[in-house]
């Protein structure tokens, strides 16, 4: 009796100290950390060969779609195997863990994923519709690095100021409406903003204008001063503030509920509301002009895993998706200006790209990309705030 | 050739009937083999993993994980006041919850065990598990759309001159109560069943009053089943993210994981290590209340 009264503690015991044992071996896995930063062209395949009959793929919601992604799969033989990502940080994750062969990356991942590893130099010789991509998209600073390109244009456009006409009035044509506290009152409660690191960057765009001692030049490359003044117009607006959005659907809800009258979204809740038939207008989308401070956006980048089981397949993808009748495709499904300058041709609504304002260079002066920030701003001094001082920042803000 | 091949089936059998023939431990062990073998890997492990990870850092260029020993992410933790907030809200929130639920569950579970008839008794256990059979998305969606500003409830008070909540901590606070009230009456109405209703009548033949009987028997008796019943509604309030997302602006614990957790798996991994520790102290409290005893 007394023997058996005495096993259970020891067993709990023995369990405790193997959890100890197993615990310290993980600490002291480290150290074999091997992150690779730059590349050449020399790592890019140099022959696309036979594809491997199907191929893997992180893309956001509208960009891989049966109706082009089909095709592709009766003319190279590839079965495209699809995952869609909400947002940049969770793309970065799936790709962390090697089972797709690319991916459509916005601006302010394509840098963390050159940085990882994650990604391999993309020989754009091999990729034949390249040459007809809009020359202001290629080697941009989030798609080629040290001068080696990482990826294929996709596509880009600006992330929109959208407002319920019978609420706001008249139609605003700056960002002060959400930004500045005075005007922004005003709608005090039903002020929608996207809930991400990233909306930083919009008080960053609007400081450029309104304060231009801060000598912002570029939203995603904030020093310490510039980057504290964009958080603290941030944390001013939060009172006013009626929903942080992190997905379609709620940003969609709160705008057809009325409680959200004006904020920033993007193409996709713009037109799934147009689509329900509620009041709402947005700038560029339906005024056809950016408001004045201009406005962040996006330009994505099909890139290619490093160690891409299906390299060939990647490639063939890669060409797919800006051969001009498909890029056409994509761009009217998804709402956003396409990267192939002959796409432009195809489009089945055929005021389209000047709708979007796909072939005006000027236009796109304005539209700050996504980017990674970074703390590196090309000054040779680590002096600006990277992205981990962003994400808790915006913790912060939001209190 | 048939029977031949019955005789080798159970041979085997026998032997190994044989085999765990008068070694209790050895039959124990197979039978635990699998289940203790998860729990120790596949569940303790990945926790011993997380609450390693806490003391890495994070290449803060590429995201990735750098294993060496640091104590950053639980400086930040403490000296950052807005995490100090966060956890404070989230605690605070799964309270609050946990008691509105108990007031309201005791009602409902003494009068499922007491009171009902038997079919009255079957339709309420049905009221209470079908709302767990819809998404738990959908159920918030659906308060959403509630207590909107055009909403089911401001429509229902505005005769009257009043207004909903609207959207934030009193949204969230009444969502995650109605999402958790079955995980607490069923524990209740299982504690009051097992309450002979004789000790009842032999309260009332003593002379003391409904209230009394309430006060001095009941309440004793069924605590326990309270306090087993309130370790789900704390436990689910403190882990849940979803919820604040939708119908606030509140950040709770699990949004600020949420948020760090593609970008800066050891500062997410330090922060999970707080409700952790809460749960542990609040179980310990619970056991101290008897909690473990019967259920």
């Amino acid at each position: 009796m007394r023997n058996r009264d005495a096993n259970p503690a020891r067993t709990a015991w023995l369990v405790v100290a193997g959890l100890v044992v197993f615990m310290l071996v993980l600490a002291g896995c480290g150290g074999g950390d091997d992150s690779t930063t730059g590349g050449s062209s020399d790592e890019a395949l140099q022959k696309v060969g036979k594809g491997e009959g199907e191929v893997s793929l992180v893309s956001w919601a509208g960009y891989v779609e049966p109706g082009w992604s089909k095709p592709f799969e009766q003319k190279t033989g590839c079965k495209v195997n699809n995952k869609e990502a909400g947002t940049s940080d969770e793309m970065v994750e799936l790709m962390k863990s090697g089972q797709y062969d690319g991916v459509s990356a916005s601006g302010n991942a394509t840098a963390r994923l050159v940085a990882a590893g994650l990604v391999a130099p993309v020989n754009v010789d091999l990729v034949p519709n390249y040459k007809t991509v809009f020359a202001d998209l290629k080697d941009q600073p989030y798609n080629t690095f040290d001068g080696v390109n990482y990826g294929i244009p996709h596509g880009r456009g600006a992330n929109l100021l959208m407002w319920n006409p019978s609420d706001v009035e008249p139609a605003p044509d700056s960002w002060n409406v959400t930004m500045d506290p005075k005007v922004a009152a005003k709608y005090k409660g039903k002020i929608s903003q996207y809930d991400d690191p990233m909306s930083i960057a919009e008080a960053a765009v609007y400081l450029m204008t309104h304060e231009p001692d801060l000598g912002i030049e570029n939203p995603y490359e904030l020093n310490e001063e510039q980057f504290n003044a964009a958080v603290d117009l941030m944390k001013e607006q939060q009172p006013n503030v009626g929903e942080y959005w992190g997905e379609a659907a709620k940003q969609i809800s709160g705008f057809a509920n009325g409680d959200n009258v004006v904020g920033t979204t993007w193409q996709y809740q713009y037109f799934a509301l147009k689509g329900e038939g509620v009041p709402v207008e947005a700038s560029p989308a339906s005024q056809g002009f950016l408001p004045k401070e201009g406005a962040t956006g996006w330009s994505d980048t099909w890139m290619i895993a490093k160690d891409a089981k299906h390299p060939n397949c990647m490639y063939e993808w890669m060409n797919w998706i800006i051969e001009p009748k498909v890029n056409a495709e994509v761009a009217e499904w998804f709402g956003e200006a396409p990267a192939q300058e002959l796409a432009c041709k195809e489009t089945e609504n055929k005021n389209f790209c000047a709708e979007y304002h796909a072939e005006e260079p000027q236009f796109w002066e304005r539209v700050y990309y996504w980017e990674t920030p970074l703390a590196d701003c090309g000054n040779g001094e680590e002096d600006c705030m990277d992205y981990n001082d962003w994400v808790q920042a915006w913790t912060s803000i939001k209190g | 050739m048939a029977s031949e091949a019955v005789v080798e089936r159970r041979s085997v059998g026998h032997r190994l009937a044989d085999l765990f023939h008068g070694r209790p431990r050895l039959q124990v062990g197979a039978l635990l083999a699998g289940p203790v073998g998860w729990l120790v890997i596949g569940y303790l492990g990945s926790l011993a993993l997380l609450l390693v990870a806490a003391f890495w850092s994070v290449d803060p260029l590429s995201g990735l994980t750098e294993k060496n020993f640091t104590l950053e992410n639980f400086e930040t933790l403490v000296n950052e006041p807005v995490y100090r907030d966060i956890v404070w809200r989230t605690v605070r929130t799964a309270l609050l919850v946990t008691i509105t639920d108990a007031v309201i569950a005791f009602p409902i579970a003494f009068y499922m065990a007491k009171l009902a008839s038997r079919r009255g008794k079957a339709l309420l256990v049905i009221a209470i598990l079908l709302p767990l059979w819809s998404s738990y998305l959908v159920k918030v969606y659906a308060w959403r759309t509630l207590l909107s500003a055009n909403g089911a409830i401001n429509w229902a008070l505005d005769p009257i001159g009043l207004s909903g909540p609207g959207y934030g901590t009193t949204a969230v606070w009444l969502v995650m109560s109605y999402l958790w009230l079955p995980y607490m009456i069923l524990p209740i109405y299982a504690g009051l069943e097992r309450i002979p209703n004789s000790l009842i009548s032999a309260s009332e033949d003593l002379g003391a009053s409904p209230f009394t009987t309430f006060r001095r028997v009941i309440l004793p008796l069924s605590f326990p089943a309270v306090v087993a019943g309130s370790i789900f509604t704390f436990s689910l309030t403190l882990g849940d993210y979803i919820t604040p997302r939708l119908v606030s602006n509140d950040q709770f614990i699990g949004n600020v994981i949420f948020s760090n957790v593609a970008n800066n798996q050891p500062f997410a991994a330090a922060l999970a290590t707080v409700p952790i520790v809460v749960m542990i102290a609040y179980l310990l409290v619970a056991r101290r209340l008897g909690a473990f005893e019967h259920v």
